[in-house]
C-alpha cells in the first residue's frame, strides 16, 4: 500500500521530462567555462537553460543567475543588496522563510543592519499602507523590502504589484521568494516590476539543490560566494549543468502547464478543505480563504499537537508538514501563524497538507477517511 | 503490540528499539529533547541531550526501518527533573535525578502521551528486566540500572519494556555492531545529563547563590570550617571540606548531616556516620509481596551502584521503618531506598532520615 504524499511544498517529485533532460547531461563531461568543445558543448546547454528559464518567467537571459537553490537566492538577494546599498534598514514581512529572514537577522547581529519586520493581517498578507507608513519613516534608509510571491505555509499571495510600485517610488530594490508561487501562480519577472525573485528547482518538478535569483538589470548586489566569477560576476561556483538542464525543463513544463493544473489542483484543494471541515467541524483553515497557492491548505485543529497529528497520520500512510520551523528537531510554534495573530498553543496545532502534479482523489480521500479517528486521539493525547 | 521505542542516541536505546522492532511489534522512536537549548555536540561521555545525540538516535531508527519523531519535553523535564533536583539539594538532601526523570518523564508524561496516542508501551533500553510485571536487576551487575526503575508503580511496570534485560553491555555493543548501529562504539553516558560541564557544585551555586555558613563537629560543637554553601555536600562527602581545624580526635571528618535552614553543615567520624535504622517515605509496592505491615525480611540498597543490606522493613503509618542487618554509611536522604529479594525488587520509598 503506498502512501498519500501530501507534503509538495516540501518537495514534488520530478517531472519525467526533467528527469529525461538531467540523466541525459549526466552522462556527457564538460565545465561550461571550458574554451574546448566539450566546454562550448555544456555551455550551449547552460545558456539554452537559461534562455527557457527567462522565457517562462518573463525575464531576459542575462536576468537569470543560478545558484544552489532557493536559500543560497535568498542569502544573495537579501545579503548582496544590504551590502551594496550601504544603507541600514531592510524591510522584511513578518512571513518570510528562514531562508530571507535569518539572513537579515544576521545581517542586524552582525552587520549593524537595521531589520524591521512588515506585520500582516490575520490572513498573512502584507498591506500595501503597512510597507507605505514603514518605508515614510525614513526612505532614504531603505536598503531593500523582500515580501515573498506567496506563502510556504498557508499559501497567502501577497500584493506583490501594488508592493513593488510603492518601493519603486523611493527607488528602493524589491526583492521577492517566489519559490513556492512558480508553477502555481502566472508569473512575470518583467510585469511586475521586481528586482530580484527567488525560484527553486525541486519545488517546480526539477532536481534538489539548483535554483536561480533574477536579477533586473542594473540591480548588483555584492556576492556572498566569491570565485572564478561564473554568473555575472555575482555568484561563482562551476555550473552544475545536469541540474541546470533539468530545472530548465521542468519551470519550462510547469508553466505551460500551469492553468489547466492550477485549476485542477484548486478543484482538489477545495475538496479536501470540505472534507476536512465535514470531518471536523471546529476546524480553522489558515491564511487567506481566496488569494491562496491553488495546492495548499493549512488548518489548525484546537486542542491537538501538530507533532501528534503528524505521527498518527504518518502510521495511516498519509504524510503532511506541521509548516513550522524546527530547532533540533523541537517543534516551534510557527512564526508564520505567530504573526498572523494566532495564539503559540493553536499554532501548535497546525497542519500544512500541499498538493502538486501527481496528486489525485485518492490522496485527499486517504487523508478525509481517517482525519477524524486522528484528530479525536491526538485530543485525548492533548496538549503538553 | 504498538511500541513506542525512546531513543537516546546511545547504543543502548538503539539495540532495545532494534530487538523490539525484530520481534514483530509495530515499534516507533522517539528522541526526548529534554533542554530548550541543546547544546550542538556531546563533549566527552556527558549528557544524552545534544543535538548530535538527537541525529544519532535517528539515525539508528532509519537503520533499524523505523519511523522517529523528536517529543519536545523540555519544559516538563525542567519543572519535575532540573527544578527538583535544585530544590532537593536546597532542602539539604541528595536527589538521584534519573530515577526521577524515569518516574515523571519516562514512565509517566512520555507514557501518559504514548498510551493516549494508541500505543501499548514504552521500551527503553534499561538495564532490568521484567517478568510477568515484576522489576528484576540485569545479569550484567556493573550496568544494572533496577534501583533507578525501583520507584515506578505496578501500572508503569505494566506498561514498560525493556528489550536488554537478559544481556550485558558487551553483548549489546557486539549486537549493535553486528546490526551496523554506527553508535556501537559510542561512549556510555554517565552523570548527569542535564549538567554539561559535570560540575554539580557550580550548577548549583548558579541557581541557589552561594551563601557561607558554618561546618561544625558533632563531637564538640566547635566551628571548624566554613563552607560557600550547604547544598554543595552530600552526606558521607569525605573530600573538598577544606577544614581550617584539625579534628579533636585526629580522624578524618566526613558530613553527617546538612541543616539548610541554619545553613550548616556537620561533620564527624566515619563511626558516626554508620546507620542501622532508616525512615523513609511514599514507599510504593511494585513487587508480589502485601504492604508489610508486620516486619518483612528482605535487602535494601541505598543509592544508585551502591551496596546492598540485609534488612527488615515495616509499615509505620504513611512511612517504612527498614532496620538494616548491618551498618550502612553515607545514607543520603532524597535517595530511594529500593527492597530487593534476591534480584527482584519488591519496593522503594524515599529516605527521609537515617540514625
Amino acid at each position: 500500500m503506498g502512501t498519500a504524499y501530501l507534503d509538495h511544498a516540501a518537495t514534488t517529485p520530478m517531472l519525467p521530462e526533467a528527469i529525461d533532460a538531467m540523466v541525459a547531461e549526466l552522462s556527457r563531461v564538460g565545465n561550461a567555462s571550458s574554451l574546448h568543445a566539450a566546454g562550448r558543448r555544456t555551455r550551449r546547454v547552460v545558456e539554452e537553460s537559461r534562455e527557457t528559464i527567462a522565457c517562462a518567467l518573463g525575464a531576459r537571459p542575462s536576468e537569470v543567475v543560478f545558484t544552489s537553490g532557493g536559500t543560497e537566492a535568498d542569502n544573495l538577494a537579501v545579503k548582496g543588496l544590504f551590502w551594496a546599498r550601504r544603507r541600514p534598514r531592510i524591510l522584511i514581512s513578518a512571513v518570510e522563510h528562514h531562508a530571507a529572514l535569518d539572513p537579515a537577522y544576521w545581517l542586524a547581529d552582525n552587520q549593524g543592519a537595521v531589520v524591521e519586520k512588515l506585520p500582516v493581517d490575520a490572513g498573512g498578507r502584507v498591506l500595501p499602507e503597512t510597507l507605505r507608513a514603514a518605508i515614510a519613516a525614513g526612505p532614504d534608509d531603505v536598503a531593500l523590502v523582500s515580501v515573498m510571491w506567496a506563502n510556504n505555509e498557508v499559501g497567502t499571495v501577497q500584493p506583490v504589484a501594488e508592493l513593488v510600485a510603492i518601493a519603486h517610488e523611493h527607488g528602493i530594490p524589491f526583492h521577492t521568494d517566489a519559490v513556492q508561487a512558480v508553477a502555481q501562480l502566472p508569473i512575470n519577472f518583467a510585469d511586475s516590476g521586481v528586482d530580484a525573485m527567488t525560484v527553486s528547482g525541486h519545488k517546480v518538478g526539477g532536481p534538489m539543490g539548483v535554483g536561480a535569483l533574477l536579477l533586473a538589470r542594473g540591480i548588483d548586489p555584492v556576492p556572498v560566494l566569491h570565485g572564478g566569477g561564473q554568473e555575472r560576476d555575482v555568484r561563482s561556483g562551476t555550473l552544475d549543468a545536469p541540474a541546470i538542464a533539468g530545472f530548465a525543463t521542468a519551470v519550462q513544463t510547469a508553466v505551460d502547464r500551469r492553468p489547466e493544473h492550477a485549476a485542477r489542483l484548486a478543484a482538489l484543494r477545495d475538496t479536501l478543505v470540505d472534507r476536512v471541515r465535514q470531518a471536523v467541524p471546529d476546524v480553522i483553515l489558515n491564511g487567506d480563504p481566496e488569494d491562496r497557492l491553488p495546492g495548499n491548505a493549512h488548518f489548525s485543529f484546537p486542542g491537538c499537537e501538530g507533532d501528534a497529528l503528524l505521527m498518527l497520520l504518518d502510521a495511516k500512510g498519509v504524510e503532511c508538514s506541521t509548516g513550522s520551523a524546527c530547532s533540533a528537531g523541537v517543534a516551534q510554534p510557527s512564526h508564520v501563524l505567530l504573526a498572523m495573530g494566532q495564539n503559540p498553543v493553536q499554532a501548535r496545532g497546525s497542519l500544512r497538507f500541499t498538493l502538486g502534479h501527481t496528486s489525485t482523489e485518492a490522496d485527499v480521500d486517504r487523508l478525509t477517511d481517517v482525519i477524524a479517528v486522528v484528530v479525536e486521539r491526538a485530543r485525548r493525547a492533548g496538549i503538553s | 503490540m504498538r511500541v513506542l521505542a525512546a531513543m537516546s542516541g546511545g547504543v543502548d536505546s538503539a539495540v532495545a528499539a532494534a530487538r523490539i522492532a525484530e520481534a514483530g511489534h509495530e515499534v516507533t522512536g522517539v528522541h526526548l529533547a529534554l533542554s530548550a537549548n541543546p547544546q550542538s555536540y556531546r563533549t566527552g561521555a556527558r549528557g544524552c541531550c545534544t543535538i548530535e545525540d538527537s541525529r544519532d538516535a535517528r539515525r539508528a531508527a532509519d537503520v533499524i526501518g523505523i519511523p522517529f519523531y523528536i517529543w519536545d519535553m523540555a519544559e516538563r523535564f525542567h519543572r519535575d527533573v532540573v527544578e527538583d533536583f535544585v530544590s532537593e539539594y536546597a532542602a539539604g538532601r541528595t536527589p538521584n535525578p534519573c530515577l526521577r526523570c524515569n518516574e515523571k518523564i519516562k514512565f509517566a508524561a512520555v507514557l501518559d502521551r504514548a498510551l493516549a496516542l494508541g500505543f501499548d508501551a514504552v521500551a527503553t533500553g534499561h538495564h532490568a528486566r521484567i517478568t510477568d510485571g515484576v522489576l528484576y536487576r540485569s545479569p550484567d551487575q556493573g550496568k544494572d540500572q533496577s534501583y533507578v526503575l525501583g520507584v515506578l508503580t505496578r501500572e508503569q511496570l505494566s506498561h514498560a519494556i525493556f528489550p536488554l534485560g537478559d544481556s550485558t553491555k558487551a553483548e549489546v555493543r557486539a549486537e549493535a555492531a553486528r546490526r551496523g548501529l554506527t553508535v556501537a562504539d559510542k561512549p556510555d553516558s554517565h552523570d548527569i545529563c542535564f549538567i554539561a560541564d559535570g560540575d554539580t557544585r557550580a550548577f548549583l551555586a548558579d541557581r541557589l547563590g552561594g551563601s557561607e555558613g558554618p561546618i561544625v563537629d558533632a563531637l564538640t560543637g566547635q566551628v571548624v570550617g566554613t563552607h560557600p554553601g550547604a547544598y554543595g555536600y552530600t552526606i558521607g562527602q569525605r573530600k573538598g571540606l577544606n577544614l581550617t581545624r584539625p579534628a579533636s580526635d585526629g580522624r578524618p571528618r566526613y558530613v553527617l548531616s546538612i541543616e539548610p535552614v541554619s545553613n550548616t553543615v556537620t561533620v564527624g567520624p566515619r563511626t558516626s556516620l554508620q546507620v542501622t535504622e532508616i525512615t523513609a517515605t511514599r514507599p510504593i509496592w511494585n513487587g508480589p509481596v502485601a504492604p508489610p505491615e508486620a516486619s518483612l525480611t528482605c535487602e535494601v540498597q541505598l543509592r544508585a551502584h551502591g551496596e546492598v543490606y540485609p534488612c527488615q522493613a515495616r509499615l509505620a503509618g504513611p512511612d517504612l521503618l527498614i532496620q538494616l542487618g548491618a551498618p550502612a554509611v553515607g545514607v543520603a536522604p532524597g535517595q530511594a531506598a529500593v527492597l530487593y529479594r534476591d534480584d527482584m525488587v519488591i519496593g522503594s520509598a524515599t529516605i527521609a532520615a537515617a540514625r
